[in-house]
C-alpha cells in the first residue's frame, strides 16, 4: 500500500506527485467559497432572524466561528477523501506500508495554524463576552437580568410577562395595569420585559425577537428588546415546568405604534372590571404568601397555607 | 443442573422479562383514563350542537387517591359518571356545557383567571345568572377553572358557600353545588387540546399544584376534536 507523503522521507516525496500541493489546490477553492457562502448567504439568515438587534451579537459571533471552523472542516473531509482515493490499497497488493516517520515541517505547521486559530478565537470570544452590546451594556447577557446594569435610556414600554402552569399572561403598568393573554407591541419602540412567575420555573422565550428570559417565583427578571418589523412573534416556555410544558406556547404581535397604542387603550377599558380583581401592580408576586388571598381567607374564617385553602368543613383535608 | 433444568430456567426467566415488559407498557404507557365520546350521530363542521355534563367534586372515592380533588364526565351514551377528563366532540359544533360545581373554594394564584373568556358572548351562566368574572379573592367564590387554553377558553367554576358541608362519595349526586352553564365552539381544526384547572387545588402538594393537577383524570385532560 502506498504511504501518505506526510509519512515519507523527502528522498522519496520528491520521487511521486506533491500531495501537499495537490490538497491545497483542492482544499483552498472549497475553503473560499465555503467561507463566501456562510458570511454572505447563510450568515444574514441566521435565527432567530432580523426582527430585532436583540441577539445580534451572538449572530455576529456564530458567523464568525463557523467562518473560521469551515476550512479547517474542509481540509479534514478533503484529506479523507484524498486519503481513500490516492492512498487506498491496490489490488493484489499485500505488503506491509513504509513505517511511518515524522515530519517536523507538518507537524509545525499543523500546531501553529491550530494554536493560532484556538487562540485567536479564545481571544475573540473573551473580547466579546467582556465588550459586547449596547453602549455602556458590556458583559454576558448583555447587562439583563434581575438587576441591569444599563437600560436603553428613554421611557420604554414595560410589559410584565407573567408564566403560570402552562400560559404566559401579560401586564401593561403604563395602561392601568391590565392584564392579558395577548403578547401585542409596537414597532421601532423600546420594550423593558419583567419576566416572573406564580409557581414554577418557567422560560419567556421570544423567538423572533431573540429575548429569552427565566421565569422564577419571586425574581423580576429584565430584558429589552426594540422590534424593528411588525410581524408575529413566536413565545414558548423553554424551561421543563410540568405536565403541560410542552403546550405551554402562544403567538405575538408587533404592530405599528397607532395599532399598539389603540389596542392598549381599547384593552384597558375593556378589562377594567378584571384589572380591579388583580393586586397592585408588582415587579413579582410571592406565589406562596399573597397577603389578599390570605386577608380574604382570614375574613371567610378558612385556614391554609403552602398554597392550597380548604374549608373546615371540606370532606377531603390533605 | 440438567439440561432440562436450565432449559426450564432460562424459559422462565424469559417469560418473566416479557410479561414485565409487557405489563409497564400496558399499565404505564398504554393505559389511562377512558375517553367520553360525544361524537356519536353529529356530523363536524355543521355548527351542530353537543351536550356535554361535568362534575367537579371536592375528592373521588373511586381510585387509589381518595383525597385528589376530581372531575367527572357524563357519559351521553350510559348516563353515568365516568370517571375521566378526556372528552371527544365533533369539530366545527357548539359544545352546550354543564358543569356541576360541588367543591369549596380555593383562591385563584392568579386572579385575572377570574374572567370568563372564550365562550359565546363572553359569559357563563351560574345558576342561571349570567357572569363575566367571579372574583376568588374577595371571599369563598371559586372552586375551580375550566380552561383550554388553545381556544382562549377560561370558565371559573362558582363553589357552594363556605359553611355549607360538601357532598361526601363521589361522583356525588346530592350535596350543595353550583351550576354552571356556558357554550363554546370547537376548532375546525382537528386535534388534542389539552384543558385544565387553573386553581391551585393540588392540596398537600408544593404550592397546590401537584397531584391531580398535573394528573391526566382529575384536573386536566384532553379534549379530542375529530373532523
Amino acid at each position: 500500500m502506498a504511504a501518505p507523503a506526510a509519512a515519507q522521507p523527502p528522498s522519496e516525496t520528491a520521487k511521486g506527485p506533491n500531495h501537499g500541493l495537490r490538497l491545497v489546490l483542492l482544499w483552498l477553492p472549497v475553503a473560499v467559497a465555503a467561507d463566501l457562502l456562510i458570511y454572505l448567504v447563510w450568515g444574514p439568515h441566521l435565527p432567530p432572524g432580523q426582527m430585532s438587534t436583540s441577539a445580534s451579537s451572538q449572530q455576529f459571533d456564530i458567523k464568525i466561528m463557523a467562518v473560521m471552523a469551515a476550512p479547517v472542516m474542509a481540509f479534514v473531509l478533503i484529506y479523507f477523501g484524498y486519503a481513500l482515493v490516492v492512498w487506498r490499497q491496490k489490488a493484489g497488493d499485500t505488503e506491509d506500508g513504509p513505517a511511518i516517520q515524522g515530519n517536523t515541517r507538518i507537524q509545525a505547521s499543523w500546531i501553529t495554524i491550530t494554536s493560532v486559530l484556538v487562540l485567536f478565537l479564545a481571544g475573540f470570544g473573551s473580547y466579546e463576552l467582556v465588550t459586547t452590546g449596547p453602549a455602556g451594556a458590556d458583559g454576558a447577557g448583555s447587562g439583563e437580568g434581575p438587576s441591569p446594569i444599563w437600560t436603553p435610556g428613554g421611557k420604554p414600554l414595560q410589559v410584565q410577562v407573567i408564566g403560570q402552569q402552562w400560559r404566559f399572561t401579560y401586564r401593561y403598568p403604563q395602561y392601568g395595569g391590565f392584564e392579558t393573554t395577548q403578547l401585542v407591541l409596537p414597532v421601532g419602540e423600546e420594550v423593558e420585559f419583567h419576566v416572573t412567575s406564580l409557581d414554577v420555573i418557567h422560560s419567556f422565550w421570544a423567538y423572533q425577537l431573540g429575548v429569552k428570559a427565566d421565569a422564577n417565583p419571586g425574581v423580576d427578571n429584565v430584558a429589552f428588546t426594540k422590534a424593528l418589523q411588525t410581524g408575529t412573534v413566536t413565545v414558548r416556555c423553554d424551561e421543563l415546568c410540568g405536565l403541560w410544558h410542552g403546550a405551554m406556547y402562544n403567538f405575538g404581535k408587533v404592530e405599528s405604534v397607532s395599532a399598539f397604542r389603540a389596542w392598549a387603550q381599547k384593552t384597558e377599558v375593556q378589562l377594567a372590571s378584571v384589572t380591579k380583581m388583580l393586586p397592585p401592580y408588582a415587579t413579582s408576586y410571592e406565589p406562596t404568601v399573597v397577603p389578599q388571598i390570605n386577608k380574604a381567607m382570614a375574613k371567610s374564617g378558612i385556614a391554609g397555607a403552602n398554597g392550597y385553602y380548604y374549608p373546615p368543613n371540606d370532606p377531603a383535608q390533605p | 443442573m440438567s439440561l432440562l433444568a436450565r432449559v426450564v430456567t432460562l424459559l422462565v426467566a424469559f417469560l418473566a422479562v416479557v410479561a414485565v415488559g409487557a405489563f409497564v407498557v400496558i399499565h404505564y404507557f398504554l393505559g389511562g383514563p377512558p375517553t367520553v365520546d360525544f361524537t356519536a350521530n353529529v356530523k363536524p363542521d355543521t355548527g351542530a350542537t353537543v351536550q356535554v355534563v361535568m362534575q367537579e367534586d371536592p375528592q373521588n372515592t373511586v381510585t387509589t387517591h381518595p383525597d385528589w380533588v376530581s372531575y367527572f364526565i357524563k357519559s351521553p351514551q350510559t348516563g353515568q359518571w365516568v370517571h375521566t377528563t378526556v372528552f371527544k366532540v365533533p369539530a366545527g359544533s357548539k359544545v352546550d356545557m354543564t358543569i356541576l360545581g360541588y367543591d369549596g373554594c380555593t383562591p385563584l394564584r392568579n386572579p385575572y383567571f377570574g374572567h370568563v373568556t372564550g365562550t359565546i358572548g363572553g359569559t357563563e351562566d351560574v345558576d342561571g345568572k349570567p357572569v363575566t368574572q367571579i372574583n376568588s379573592w374577595s371571599g369563598c367564590n371559586v372552586g375551580h377553572t375550566f380552561s383550554i387554553p388553545g381556544i382562549n377558553l377560561n370558565a371559573p367554576m362558582a363553589s357552594p358557600s363556605l359553611t355549607a358541608t360538601l357532598c361526601g362519595p363521589s361522583p356525588c349526586t346530592s350535596g350543595p353545588k353550583k351550576t354552571m352553564t356556558f357554550s363554546f365552539m370547537t376548532p375546525k381544526t382537528a386535534g388534542t387540546y389539552f384543558w385544565q384547572c387553573r386553581v391551585p387545588c393540588g392540596g398537600g402538594f408544593v404550592d397546590g399544584f401537584g397531584g391531580p393537577m398535573q394528573t391526566i383524570g382529575f384536573m386536566t385532560g384532553n379534549m379530542e376534536v375529530v373532523s
